[in-house]
């Protein structure tokens, strides 16, 4: 059984259908990345499967239970299991908490009252590599990279199985921003943790997803193994966003593919493929509306693939 | 040397702090030449933003000068009246900021602030909507005209940055500053601003200090490359030798640790271990000691020279001190 299945999952702000129908599953001890470009839904992908954000429509199951929609009475018990890492690591932080208290909220959330939470606080600083002397410190006595710690340490506080991670490394430094990515790697060996990672880091994508999905205006365009994305994407999307990450290499030979205009506005989606207008590969066809086929686990939404 | 347009010479700069001076930048050395792009990359906390604040002599209260000189076109910015910075600032030096949502302000339209800049302009009122429409339109915001007419919050966050930009250039400035102009930025739209500056560039012959975390931007957009470690300059040259020739082992751990420039999904990723030292309370010696393999007994003691190893490429490294040229 998949840990996390999500079917056709719809979420709309009044005439704004912001997700329009997104489905994908997690196995247990996977990772699963949501790459697309600002505005795409990653966000409230995540926002919704974990019940912050409204889902008017479709299902998510976790563990065999439907939790679309679910009152916060059955979603309590469950966040033990499912954590959020959010996108801004101080300000999801509440400045006047200290760290101890901070990363055992958690326990005292969930009723556990038989923890030793000064020995869990320990373990856990020790668990993301700080000080344990940091306890003691305030969220803005700490940096980017530290409080960013400080978010995975109060993520993995009830072991979860299932971690949603928004932008986990954006505006880190890369060395620490391997860091970060190595300890995940290593608590999800460990700890056998399931997560699901939106980021726009096409590098990062590559060194920690199992599999990934690329969302263009609330949808999946395509989906499939990491490796199998990387080395033969069909999506004219898809392409375009592999062919804008910046190597850092000044004579790198790179086959930029532009993508013309901005991405149209969710209150004016066009007619047929979604992508048309901007896609530099469109072709008559494309006036029609591409539905979502899967070959051998790639799944794809376009009338005329790239091969 | 007639073509410099930028020297930072010798500078260093202080932060007074209850804790003792901050000791924020150490004897930076570097220049601009005119209608070139020279990219600063370092981590948070290098001095990158003092350095910034500092040539446009936008620095806090407790900033303290302590010596050398900023010298813009041959005149010493630090010397310079006050006067003289504002007659500068948005006419010869201009700048673009990290985060094109916090830029603009949100209750003028676009037209008006565009306006309100070319304040120094003697031109028509409607003379000078023509030109913030011109350059509206070569930053690629389709229908200019209509869009001055918008707020802020009509664009998208490229849109904005690529205004900021625009904004940025419409006095024709010799140097543009862009303080991290694409990290706010998703993939797509940080490549639509990195051509977007080159194009730019090439119409206008402005010099860019272009400054980045991001190592594939800086490879990408720039000629040489200044490589800031807590406050100092490790490393400068041309941008080949940094990326394929670098003399120093910070520069070199530093690009080894990009993912993007591993190719094979890695299951243990490159870092760096180890912590930025503590600019108030500043270690002898190398300032990257603690944090190198290959430091020897010399780095506990001496801080490292920035030589020249050849024609353009400066390290501040003990293990290049045999091929020193000069």
């Amino acid at each position: 059984m998949s840990l996390l299945n999500v079917v056709d999952l719809k979420t709309s702000y009044g005439p704004v259908n912001v997700l329009a129908g997104v489905s994908f599953t997690v196995q247990p001890g996977e990772t699963y990345a949501l790459v697309g470009e600002s505005g795409s839904g990653k966000t409230t992908v995540i926002r919704a499967i974990s019940g912050l954000a409204p889902a008017q429509d479709g299902s998510v199951t976790f563990e065999g239970q439907e939790i679309r929609g679910a009152p916060e009475r059955v979603m309590r018990p469950l966040r033990k299991d499912m954590a959020m890492m959010f996108q801004d690591p101080v300000g999801s932080l509440s400045p006047r908490l200290t760290i101890r208290s901070l990363i055992t909220e958690p326990y005292r959330i969930q009723g556990m009252k038989d923890k030793d939470l000064d020995a869990e606080a320990m373990r856990l600083l020790e668990m993301v590599n700080l000080p344990t002397h940091f306890a003691d410190r305030y969220p803005y006595q700490l940096s980017g990279g530290q409080a960013r710690r400080v978010g995975v340490a109060r993520a993995l506080a009830l072991e979860p199985k299932l971690i949603l991670a928004d932008e986990p490394t954006a505006g880190l430094d890369v060395s620490v921003q391997g860091e970060l990515l190595n300890l995940l790697n290593d608590l999800r060996e460990r700890l056998g943790l399931a997560m699901v990672i939106i980021t726009h880091n096409l590098s990062v994508v590559r060194h920690v997803a199992d599999r990934m999905g690329i969302m263009y205006l609330g949808r999946l365009v395509e989906e499939g193994t990491t490796e199998t994305i990387f080395r033969d994407p069909r999506h004219p999307y898809t392409r375009c966003l592999l062919s804008a990450n910046p190597e850092p290499d000044p004579d790198a030979r790179l086959e930029r593919i532009a993508l013309k205009g901005e991405p149209p506005s969710l209150l004016k989606r066009p007619s047929g493929c979604e992508f048309r207008e901007r896609c530099p590969f469109a072709k008559d066809i494309c006036t029609q509306t591409p539905e979502w086929e899967v070959d051998g686990g790639h799944g794809l939404r376009c009338l005329a693939p790239l091969s | 040397m007639t073509d410099t347009l930028l020297e930072i010479d010798h500078l260093s700069v202080d932060y007074e702090t209850g804790r003792g001076d901050l000791k924020a930048l150490r004897d930076i050395t570097f220049d601009v030449n005119k209608g070139e792009i020279v990219g600063i990359v370092g981590e948070s906390g290098c001095g990158k933003s003092t350095l910034i604040s500092s040539i446009l002599r936008l620095t806090a209260p407790n900033t303290r000068f302590r010596e050398g000189e900023i010298r813009f076109k041959g005149q010493d910015l630090l010397q310079a009246s006050e006067r003289h910075m504002r007659d500068l600032r948005g006419a010869d030096i201009s700048i673009v900021f990290q985060d094109p949502m916090q830029t603009h302000n949100p209750v003028l339209t676009i037209g008006q602030q565009m306006l309100d800049i070319q304040h120094r302009s003697k031109q028509s009122k409607a003379d000078k909507l023509a030109h913030a429409a011109k350059m509206l339109g070569a930053v690629g915001i389709p229908d200019p005209e209509a869009r001055l007419k918008q707020y802020p919050h009509e664009f998208s966050g490229g849109m904005r940055q690529r205004i900021a930009i625009a904004m940025a250039l419409m006095s024709e400035p010799d140097l543009l500053i862009a303080d991290e102009p694409t990290t706010a930025l998703d993939a797509t739209l940080e490549v639509q601003i990195i051509e977007r500056l080159q194009e730019l560039q090439r119409e206008f012959h402005c010099a860019i200090l272009f400054i980045s975390h991001h190592l594939g931007v800086i490879a990408e957009l720039c000629d040489r490359v200044v490589v800031m470690y807590a406050g100092a300059v490790v490393e400068s040259g041309e941008v080949r030798e940094i990326f394929h020739n670098s003399k120093h082992p910070y520069t070199r751990r530093l690009i080894e640790c990009d993912p993007g420039h591993i190719k094979e999904r890695a299951r243990v990723l490159p870092t760096i271990p180890g912590e930025v030292p503590d600019l108030a309370n500043l270690p002898g010696g190398c300032i990257f000691r603690d944090r190198c393999d290959q430091a020897m007994a010399r780095c506990a003691t001496e801080v490292p020279p920035l030589d020249q190893l050849k024609e353009g490429h400066h390290a501040a490294c003990w293990l290049n001190h045999e091929e020193v040229t000069t």
